[in-house]
């Protein structure tokens, strides 16, 4: 633990600052280690925390990173995911940030990681019992476009009056014939609290029930942490003639011929061609070395070169 | 004290002379609500002095006087959306117990709030969800009480939208969308739905033209008969007091000056507050 910002050999040289260990002090890692560890005995209960200001803006991930930040070890391995996807802007900044602050391992394979901070996904590989999945969240209040008043939703939480969120789902109903909600869909944690699991497609809410790893969720701007601790019961809302549906797909993953996974669709030229891969990045490159393809799998065009020769020149011709 | 105690008789609740049409009537002896001294003050202004008074199952009380003479100030306390300075509230709950509500505990109350009492706003705004449907609105009180059955709810929305006289093809449109009139009956379906026995209304055809409020009044006075409700009014318009009242009480300067029997207040007045107030009204 070093407490002075620089040390005065590389204040000297120029080098960058010498900061604590993932970035943050000690102290500001107690505290919120304090309020993940009541998160996790209130199972989807909002802790209030004292967020700090860090080196990115709000809405990239500040909080699901003080969490990450609080709870890292030398020890451990980070994976980090954006939408799925290992490779994305947003995951690949602060994979490199912790790589560089903490001088963790990092990975892009689920099993392999002991932490996992993520943004919009569970991973489609079974998580494991010792793994973290650290979430990035937005808007930690499931009530709070029904109920504009924290004053107020703070109560409807400590009282169980939860009336509201059933009249969402019901005008979702009304207006659109089925539960339209597809993201943040809200759940119910161990028989008490409801909980928006942030913006995860609700085709992830089914891991989220009795999963073996921890699930945390830190939102920085609004200064809460929750926490579903493991093997806990997590129940999407719905109705008993409409019961909760998580999304389909009619083909299977053009890259790996995965079915059962959630998929992205993926614009290919302006003349309405598609294709839709996996989100999963990880999984899907998992599949493919292990020989699965798809309708589009590189290989059909012998190389991933010529799959975009093979694109650009549908493109050209339609 | 001795000013109200007049109030308490049992059987002072009968309406013998009222326009009120035939109702499953409660002889029992037991009063539905307490009120105890009451009293609610802004710093040193007064909003409501030392009102005591009870209420029957299934009477309904009128309150009436001028602007500013306390009435939706003691209403508010009454249905504890305020907490009055001092005083008390019973209320006898569906087990028969009579609890003091502000002694409940917040779940308790909230309890309360959405299932044996209803409370009908002046502006129908306050009282509705005016960015979701008609249906969920009539549905919402049912959902919080733990209904989750989509089938079921809409068809209970779509009763009591007709029972209200809203066209049932209006059940997926908000309330933005519905006349002043309309928005009332909603709010009052809405409040409603969970078949309580206490309602308080504040205003309730504040606001509406003649014609509408004359219809509104119909409507509140056949479902008060047919369900047996009781209720509060709070009303400066001594025309809706006599419709729909089995009883009043008329205020000034926060405190209760007269009560009886409406018919009996309206037709021989004995404060000369009440007698100004009276003849006040034009006849056309």
């Amino acid at each position: 633990m070093t407490s002075a910002p620089f040390s005065s050999s590389e204040a000297q040289s120029g080098a960058i600052a010498d900061y604590n260990f993932a970035y943050l002090d000690e102290q500001t890692k107690r505290m919120i280690r304090r309020a993940i560890l009541k998160g996790i005995a209130i199972p989807g209960y909002q802790v209030p925390f004292a967020s700090r200001e860090m080196p990115m803006p709000y809405g990239w991930g500040t909080g699901g990173v003080q969490v990450t930040a609080s709870i890292i070890g030398p020890d451990d391995t980070l994976k980090v995911i954006d939408q799925g996807a290992d490779d994305t802007t947003n995951a690949v900044s602060i994979r490199a940030f912790f790589a560089k602050m903490a001088k963790v391992k990092t990975t892009t394979h689920t099993g392999e990681a002991s932490v996992i901070q993520t943004r919009h996904r569970i991973p489609e590989e079974q998580l494991h019992e010792g793994q973290v999945i650290v979430f990035q969240v937005p808007i930690p209040e499931p009530l709070r476009f029904l109920e504009p008043r924290e004053t107020e939703t703070r109560k409807m939480h400590a009282v169980e009056d939860y009336g509201l969120m059933h009249v969402k789902l019901y005008e979702d109903i009304a207006q659109k014939g089925h539960i339209a909600t597809n993201y943040a869909y809200p759940v119910k944690v161990k028989g008490r609290y409801i909980m928006d699991p942030s913006p995860t497609p609700k085709f992830d809410n089914p891991k989220m029930n009795q999963s073996e790893a921890l699930q945390l969720y830190g939102a920085g701007r609004e200064m809460r942490i929750y926490a579903i601790p493991p093997y806990t019961d997590v129940v999407s809302l719905d109705f008993e003639d409409y019961p909760f549906e998580v999304q389909t797909f009619e083909e299977p993953c053009a890259l790996c011929g995965g079915t059962g996974v959630f998929l992205d669709e993926v614009i290919l030229d302006d003349q309405g061609g598609r294709m839709f891969v996996c989100s999963d990045s990880d999984y899907c490159e998992d599949r493919r070395a292990k020989g699965h393809r798809g309708a589009l799998s590189p290989d059909i065009y012998e190389s991933e070169e010529s799959l975009s020769a093979q694109i650009s020149q549908e493109g050209a011709d339609a | 004290m001795t000013r109200h105690m007049d109030m308490t008789h049992a059987g002072d609740h009968l309406p013998k002379t009222s326009l009120v049409a035939p109702r499953p009537m409660d002889l029992s002896e037991k009063p539905l609500l307490q009120v105890r001294s009451v009293s609610k003050y802004y710093g040193r202004r007064i909003g409501c002095e030392d009102v005591s008074f009870d209420l029957w199952p299934g009477e309904v009380l009128a309150i009436v006087g001028e602007s500013g003479s306390g009435k939706t100030t003691l209403l508010d306390c009454i249905s504890t959306r305020m907490t009055p300075t001092s005083g008390m509230v019973n209320y006898r709950m569906r087990d028969d117990t009579m609890r003091e509500v502000f002694r409940l505990s917040e779940a308790e109350k909230r309890f309360l709030m959405r299932t044996d009492w209803g409370f009908v706003h002046q502006n129908p705004a306050d009282g509705l969800r005016m960015t979701v449907s008609a249906g969920a609105n009539v549905g919402e009180r049912l959902m919080a009480i733990g209904e989750q059955h989509y089938g079921d709810i809409r068809q209970t929305a779509s009763d009591w939208l007709e029972q209200v006289e809203i066209a049932k093809d209006r059940i997926d449109d908000q309330p933005r969308a519905f006349s002043g009139g309309m928005r009332q009956r909603l709010q009052i379906a809405r409040n409603l739905v969970t078949g309580p026995r206490l309602v308080f209304m504040d205003e309730p055809t504040g606001g509406l033209d003649v014609s509408v409020q004359a219809r509104l009044l119909d409507l509140l006075r056949s479902l008060v008969a047919e369900l047996g409700l009781a209720a509060i009014v709070v009303t400066h318009d001594l025309a809706v007091a006599r419709l729909l009242s089995h009883r009043m009480v008329v205020m000034k300067e926060g405190r209760i000056i007269e009560t009886g029997l409406t018919d009996r207040v309206l037709d021989d007045p004995q404060a000369p507050y009440t007698q100004l107030l009276i003849s006040s009204i034009l006849q056309v």
